[in-house]
């Protein structure tokens, strides 16, 4: 019972920076593919079209908004994925859940509550959660105490919610949405402008520094191996630097002439020569996913729900054994994707104003896709949800950059497609080398 | 456990009460009666080892004291009194502790959640609280295994003998009154089964009772106090192992033939 013992002198300075740091390679790796995406698809713009857009204030500010629906989607596939299940009927249930929502907010809720009432929208959410909630619940249920693989189950799922939401609006598009409820879907409106964004930006870096100020106390309380003074600094400024560039990037997009010029109109304010800068700041759909990460995050690595995710995923029998009641977490965490879909489905039929029949269709396939990119295994037991909305951000990266440069959409699906079996080699390689 | 029934059967020789008993377990699945009517009893401080060809109901019956199938008949007694054991967190909290043969690690995560699965530590906001779960762990495997230094490591990097003293230390941290260990050196090298034996030796003396299982008599009859045998879900018989020889003992598990050390069971071959 003995350790193999450790060849230090071998390694290289990198070896020996990555550990002092304890950063994970494969986020280092998934920051570095993302970039050379986002450079790739700006310097292409650049010299082939005479103009790089990729690496705009504007186009960096739309990808955040195009990226959010599904990433909060995806935070929900990877627990799924974890515990060696699939649920691909997300797609469908965002569409109908959606669909739920603009009935409720369009045709029932006006009816009791007036045009525009400031309940509609809070009421709208609400069900759209609750909805999505219950059907995930009861797809979870199936799944767990009748033992119908997760396949079959959520494939059913896949048919059944697309047809549901049909015969839900008679195949009618249901628009406009209420006009609060829209903002959650961002728009020039739709954001919380510069002020807001610096408070933000500020508040999570004081809360960065505050986790390693307090995660070092804890380790050197506990008398623990920490990290060099270096390193802190270090993961410290890295984690400030992208938060505040971040903040600069969606301040440095102004709304649009028009907007702008009936915004001054209806406050009675005088547009300046050379117009008036207002800044976009943060959208609301980007606020809602990085709140969900932080608490998806939460969730997967403080919670004993979480710890049982992960047990469960590595070694289902030796979960049982060991006291947890797997059916009821499957369960759970069915309901959970299901809740997430809500959010969602919120966040896109806001987007959009409206509840159209195709909304969500092959999100199931995104969604997956941004998990297993973001280093979900489909073994079971690994993945982060850091790493699925990286997934989700990559693959948004390269559809909006296809876009930019003007590539034929047969083209990015197959490009799309690449990228998906690619990540999931490296990501094989990486393992194998890595233990 | 709401109509607690006191059982009789008392040690002939100390008159103490036994620290589990099994009384008349069945089990079938699917028309097999994987255990049939089995009875046998541990006490505090004895090594038992309940032996029999794979597929004899051994580790059957010893799910179900670990709460890990659920009997179809029979009941069963600690310190005296009808235990209700349906699932395994129940049996836990009768204190009875089980390492599977397999272990039952999840490999993907570390030692400490290993540890402490289905029985976390919480800080007082409800989260757990990994900084203390991970000290009380080195604290149990410095003990055990003081070579052991890869507490951050998912435990299916880990060798064979590391894997097992997870598994040990597991079983014996929440203060474990009977222990069961399936195949406890099946994987194991000579060094290594060395150590499993003078833990055994130690946890007996400190008054835990601990079944053994095994196929191969060899491993356990030095280890232990008395021997279970069974053969076809039935017990054969069950003897001190000072009043049997080695060679008796395996004609009990080939031919279930019982000899006059033993007492026979209603597996026992009759004339």
């Amino acid at each position: 019972m003995s350790d193999s013992p450790k060849h230090e002198h071998q390694d290289s300075g990198l070896v020996r920076f990555l550990r002092a740091t304890e950063v994970d390679t494969r986020l280092l790796g998934m920051i570095g593919a993302l970039l050379l995406i986002w450079v790739g698809f700006h310097l292409y713009g650049h010299f082939v079209n005479g103009y790089g857009a990729f690496l705009t204030p504007r186009n960096l500010w739309n990808l955040s908004v195009q990226t959010s629906s599904i990433a909060v989607m995806a935070t929900g596939m990877v627990l799924v994925i974890v515990t060696r299940h699939i649920d691909l009927s997300v797609g469908s249930l965002l569409g109908f859940t959606a669909m739920i929502m603009g009935v409720v907010q369009v045709w029932i809720l006006p009816k009791f509550l007036g045009l525009g009432h400031p309940m509609i929208w809070v009421i709208t959410v609400a069900v759209g959660i609750l909805a999505g909630t219950l059907i995930g619940a009861f797809q979870g249920f199936l799944i767990a105490y009748l033992s119908i693989p997760a396949f079959i189950v959520t494939l059913g799922g896949l048919l059944i919610w697309r047809g549901a939401s049909y015969l839900l609006a008679r195949g009618e598009t249901i628009a406009p949405v209420d006009q609060t409820f829209s903002l959650i879907g961002g728009g020039p409106y739709g954001t919380i402008g510069a002020t807001g964004s610096w408070i933000l930006g500020i508040g999570v870096c004081i809360g960065i520094v505050w986790l390693l100020v307090s995660g070092r106390k804890e380790r050197i309380r506990f008398g623990f191996p920490t990290r060099p003074m270096w390193a802190e600094y270090l993961i410290g400024i890295a984690g400030t630097a992208v938060v505040i560039g971040s903040v600069l990037v969606m301040n440095a997009y102004p709304w649009p002439k028009g907007i702008v010029r009936r915004y001054a109109a209806a406050n009675n304010i005088d547009v300046p020569e050379g117009g008036l800068f207002i800044s976009h700041g943060f959208a609301f759909p980007i606020l809602i996913a990085i709140a969900v990460g932080i608490a998806m995050t939460f969730l997967a690595t403080r919670t004993r729900f979480g710890r049982y995710v992960f047990a469960i995923g590595g070694n289902p029998e030796a979960a049982e054994l060991a006291g947890i009641n797997t059916k009821k977490m499957t369960m759970m965490i069915f309901a959970l994707m299901g809740a997430l879909t809500g959010v969602a489905a919120v966040i896109a039929s806001a987007r959009l104003k409206s509840a159209t029949l195709a909304l969500g269709q092959f999100d199931e396939l995104y969604v997956i896709a941004a998990a297993v990119i973001g280093g979900t295994s489909f073994a079971g037991g690994i993945g982060t949800i850091y790493g699925a909305i990286l997934g989700a951000l990559v693959m948004q990266s390269l559809q909006s950059g296809m876009v930019l440069i003007g590539f034929d959409s047969a083209i990015q699906q197959m490009v799309v497609g690449v990228v998906l079996v690619v990540a999931v080699y490296l990501d094989n390689l990486y393992r194998r080398n890595s233990v | 456990m709401t109509n607690p029934v006191t059982q009789t059967s008392a040690d002939p020789d100390t008159g103490k009460t036994p620290l589990v008993e099994m009384k008349d377990i069945s089990i079938s699945f699917g028309g097999i009666h994987a255990v049939d009517h089995a009875s046998c009893e541990l006490h505090a401080g004895e090594v038992v080892g309940l032996l029999g060809h794979n597929g004899a109901g051994k580790s059957t019956l010893i799910k179900i004291l670990s709460g890990a199938y659920a009997r179809d008949s029979g009941t069963i007694f600690v310190d005296g009194q009808e235990a209700t054991i349906t699932n395994p967190r129940q049996a836990k909290d009768y204190g009875i502790e089980t390492i599977y043969q397999t272990l039952a690690l999840a490999d993907n995560v570390d030692a400490a959640a290993n540890l402490y699965l289905g029985r976390e530590l919480l800080t007082r906001w409800g989260t757990l609280d990994d900084a203390s779960m991970e000290a009380e762990t080195r604290k149990v495997m410095n003990r055990l295994n003081p070579n052991f230094t890869r507490f951050k490591d998912p435990v299916k990097q880990l060798s064979g003998g590391q894997r097992q003293s997870v598994a040990i230390a597991r079983a014996i941290h929440f203060n474990a009154r009977i222990l069961i260990m399936d195949e406890p050196t099946a994987a194991l090298g000579p060094a290594e089964t060395e150590q499993v034996g003078q833990l055994i030796h130690q946890l007996k003396n400190d008054g835990i009772g601990i079944f053994l299982i095994s196929h191969d008599i060899h491993d356990v009859f030095d280890l232990a106090d008395r021997v279970v045998v069974m053969k076809n879900g039935a017990i054969v018989g069950s003897a001190k192992t000072t009043d049997v020889t080695k060679d008796e003992v395996l004609g009990m598990i080939i031919l279930g033939k019982c000899p006059p050390g033993a007492t026979p069971g209603p597996g026992a071959l009759t004339e």
